[in-house]
């Protein structure tokens, strides 16, 4: 069974690969957005949280 | 400000150290005796509990829940209350954790080896078990999060994400999976039948090594790859890059475990796609832990824990290139159903899992001792013992996995298969000695750290609670700019509630289709539920773990089909609680079986499968010829299928025997006539007649005309 019979046979099942494309772009881009938006020092802190103790 | 003072907990850190090495030798020599039944079938010992079929469940669970499971507690009680600068939340919720995880333990032990099983891989334990199973994880969770809000370190470091996400994900996916009817006190029914089965038991069993066998391991990479390198971590940038992708992506890639199977093609697609970009977590979170000894690599060579770790990493780096390889489905037609498998799991297992242990292990020893390794040395050589023991296992099962599988699909020119299936097994058998050896190796390797260990131990005093001080958390108010992920970062119940939104995005998106929408499992008109007869016979095939040695799913391929018959369709499955597709082909697919052979070959090859096949590696079942069927549950049976929608006429459970004693009478007449004398109430008739009925259904279904397209 090849995909493009869901695609052709089911009513609204596009709407899943949508969601799953755009939950999947939001995912990166709002992730790797606050990695690097992050302040260096703060991230350089939290890396020696090990080596404290 | 006032510093507190306060005493870490190294007592349970002690009780979880010392279950893990007990469990893991335990699981070694499980798996080094299942190991030599490959060339030696007759060291099953003709026991029902030392059978491959149940012994082979033992070691699976008893590595990964024993044996990897406690070392992970132990390094996840170490490491937490060091990084939140706290003692664990509650000393009585740590013993219950610790007693209750050990008496599952047990309990799996003793049930597996008996035969009480649900049949689905890495999920065995039944459902008293699976009930213990997630109090005792509640109970984890709370002392866990209790701790981390109790801490007094602001910020939480990243291998808390992971012990976190673990947790989580774990207890989601042990939920969903475990959903069974009860059919009696030990046995139960999938809820799930089939093609659904099949789909949430992979999504179960792949996410298992992700969250049991690897985030948990991850977290604790990043806490002692740094203390043992005593450097922080190469970059704690991409440390969160790879957690939100790691976890984000794991969760979608369980499909690959059945490719070309009846699962339906566009969730075989979406595992494949979701497998290979697994592969940039994966490297990340590898090359961030090599990295870390950039400018170290000198200590590398004198010091024997980081030796084990740039192992173990590499191990890691390996196995989760290869996944993503084998999940392309050109390469997955070679690799799936053959030992090439089994050689890609130890990787994992014995690399990765197996190496990270006793990395652990031996750092923690020395510190709660208050002590030195009592020998380097030693230590050094269980490196190497391991090191050539990995190689020595792995190596020839990858050259078995190729050779058989290669054999599989040969035809000669005249198009007729080239080889018996059993001149496949046979010409691989010097793999699975040397296999064994390398398992051999690897086992006494870990004998000479307990030697290590407890010279160590009495070399030092124990610390039970070790003090340390530190300032407490102040609430602070918030500042005006504040990144959001740093308020995530210190709320651990947002990052909890985070973590489950994002792994349960992908679990939903596939089951969900796969459940709602009916064209994706096409029914079949002749397909029929199994008779009392059959359906006893089956869960004795369950029970025996077949399973474990034989695939019931022909995939569409010339070479299968020409092998086995028809390839299997979606349909088929419809009344399957739980599927049986297995994942292994030790033995012969058993999805065309019925009608094969007749019933008398059965019941001698069950008897003595070197009778029937020469030179067969199975072993006896000559228990089934004595015991008789337990044909009280008969009615319990059928009464849990109705639940579950198989469509029994009403009442049937009443006169389900006599159906069933008509049935194995009939069976016993036959095998008379060929002067086999049997009672006919013996377990060998209801496996007989099981054995007879597998795919013959869709035979009578009319020859389905060509649809052009």
């Amino acid at each position: 069974m090849k995909f493009i019979n869901y695609l052709e046979k089911i009513s609204g099942i596009d709407i899943y690969g949508l969601t799953s494309l755009l939950i999947f772009v939001l995912f990166f881009v709002v992730m790797l957005t606050w990695v690097f938006k992050t302040d260096k020092n703060k991230i350089k802190e939290i890396s020696r949280i090990p080596l404290d103790n | 400000m006032q510093v507190e003072k306060f005493y870490y907990d190294n007592k349970i850190v002690k009780a979880f150290g010392f279950a893990t090495v007990i469990f893991g030798i335990v699981g070694m020599l499980a798996g080094l005796w299942v190991a030599i039944q490959f060339y030696a079938p007759q060291s099953s010992l003709n026991f029902a509990p030392t059978t491959f079929g149940r012994l082979r469940p033992l070691h699976t669970n008893a590595i990964i829940f024993a044996f990897v499971g406690n070392a992970s507690f132990a390094g996840i009680y170490y490491s937490l209350q060091r990084l939140c600068k706290a003692r664990l939340f509650s000393d009585k919720l740590s013993w219950i954790h610790f007693w209750g995880w050990q008496a599952i333990i047990a309990a799996a032990a003793v049930t597996l080896l008996l035969g009480f099983t649900t049949g689905k891989e890495y999920a065995e334990l039944e459902w008293p078990i699976d009930i213990a199973i997630t109090l005792v994880w509640v109970v984890f969770g709370i002392n866990m999060l209790g701790t981390i809000l109790k801490r007094r370190e602001k910020h939480l470091y990243v291998a808390i994400w992971f012990y976190i996400a673990t947790w989580i994900t774990v207890a989601m996916l042990h939920i969903v999976n475990s959903i069974e009817i009860p059919v009696s006190f030990m046995k139960s029914y999938s809820w799930y039948a089939g093609v659904q089965d099949a789909l949430v038991q992979w999504w179960y069993g792949h996410n298992a090594v992700a969250f049991f066998l690897t985030t948990p391991v991850l977290g604790l990479m990043y806490y002692f790859l740094p203390k043992a390198a005593n450097r922080p971590v190469y970059s704690y940038r991409l440390s969160i890059i790879h957690f939100w992708s790691l976890i984000f992506i794991y969760i979608w890639a369980g499909p690959h475990h059945l490719l070309y199977t009846s699962l339906p093609d566009w969730a075989q697609s979406l595992g494949v796609v979701f497998s290979i970009m697994l592969i940039a977590p994966s490297w990340g979170g590898m090359l961030n832990g090599l990295f870390t000894l950039r400018g170290a690599w000198d200590k590398v060579r004198e010091d024997p824990i980081l030796k084990f770790m740039v192992v173990a990493i590499t191990c890691y780096g390996m196995a989760t290139f290869e996944g993503p390889l084998m999940s392309l489905k050109s390469v997955n037609a070679i690799s799936h159903f053959s030992d090439w498998t089994i050689g890609h799991v130890h990787i994992g297992g014995l690399g990765w899992n197996g190496f990270m242990a006793f990395a652990i292990l031996y750092y923690m020893v020395p510190k709660m001792w208050g002590t030195d390794i009592y020998s380097k040395k030693l230590a050094t050589n269980h490196f190497w013992l391991g090191t050539i023991g990995i190689i020595l296992y792995a190596v020839p099962l990858y050259w078995a996995g190729f050779t058989q599988s290669l054999m599989w699909k040969s035809f000669t020119e005249e198009g007729q298969l080239k080889f018996q299936f059993l001149e496949t097994v046979t010409n691989i058998i010097p793999m699975y000695i040397t296999r064994s050896v390398g398992g051999a190796l690897y086992l006494a390797g870990a004998l000479v750290m307990v030697y290590n260990l407890v010279k160590t131990m009495a070399k030092g005093k124990f610390v039970a609670n070790e003090a340390a001080e530190a300032q407490p958390l102040v609430r602070e108010v918030a500042h005006k700019k504040e990144y959001w992920h740093r308020v995530v970062e210190r709320k651990p119940l947002t990052l909890l509630v985070l973590s489950l939104v994002v792994v349960a995005i992908g679990g939903l998106l596939e089951i969900i289709p796969t459940f709602l929408v009916k064209e994706n499992i096409p029914t079949i008109a002749s397909v029929k539920p199994y008779t009392p007869l059959e359906l006893q016979g089956r869960d004795l095939y369950i029970k025996e773990g077949c399973y474990t040695c034989h695939s019931q799913m022909i995939r569409p391929f010339r070479d299968e089909v020409a092998r086995y018959g028809e390839y299997s369709k979606a349909g088929e499955f419809v009344y399957d609680h739980p599927f049986q597709w297995g994942s292994k082909r030790t033995g012969p697919d058993l999805a065309r079986i019925g009608g094969k052979y007749p019933d008398s070959w059965h019941y001698n090859h069950m008897y003595e499968p070197s009778s029937m096949s020469p030179g067969s590696i199975m072993p006896r079942y000559a228990w089934m010829l004595d015991n008789l069927i337990d044909t009280s549950s008969t009615a319990a049976k059928i009464r849990a299928m109705q639940k579950m929608g198989v469509p029994y006429p009403e009442g049937y459970d009443k006169i389900a025997n006599r159906d069933l004693m008509k049935q194995a009478d009939a069976i016993a007449a036959n095998l008379k006539k060929e002067k086999i004398e049997t009672l006919s109430n013996t377990e060998i008739v209801a496996v007989i007649a099981y054995l007879q009925r597998v795919g013959t259904d869709i035979k009578a279904e009319p020859k389905p005309v060509a649809e052009n397209k």
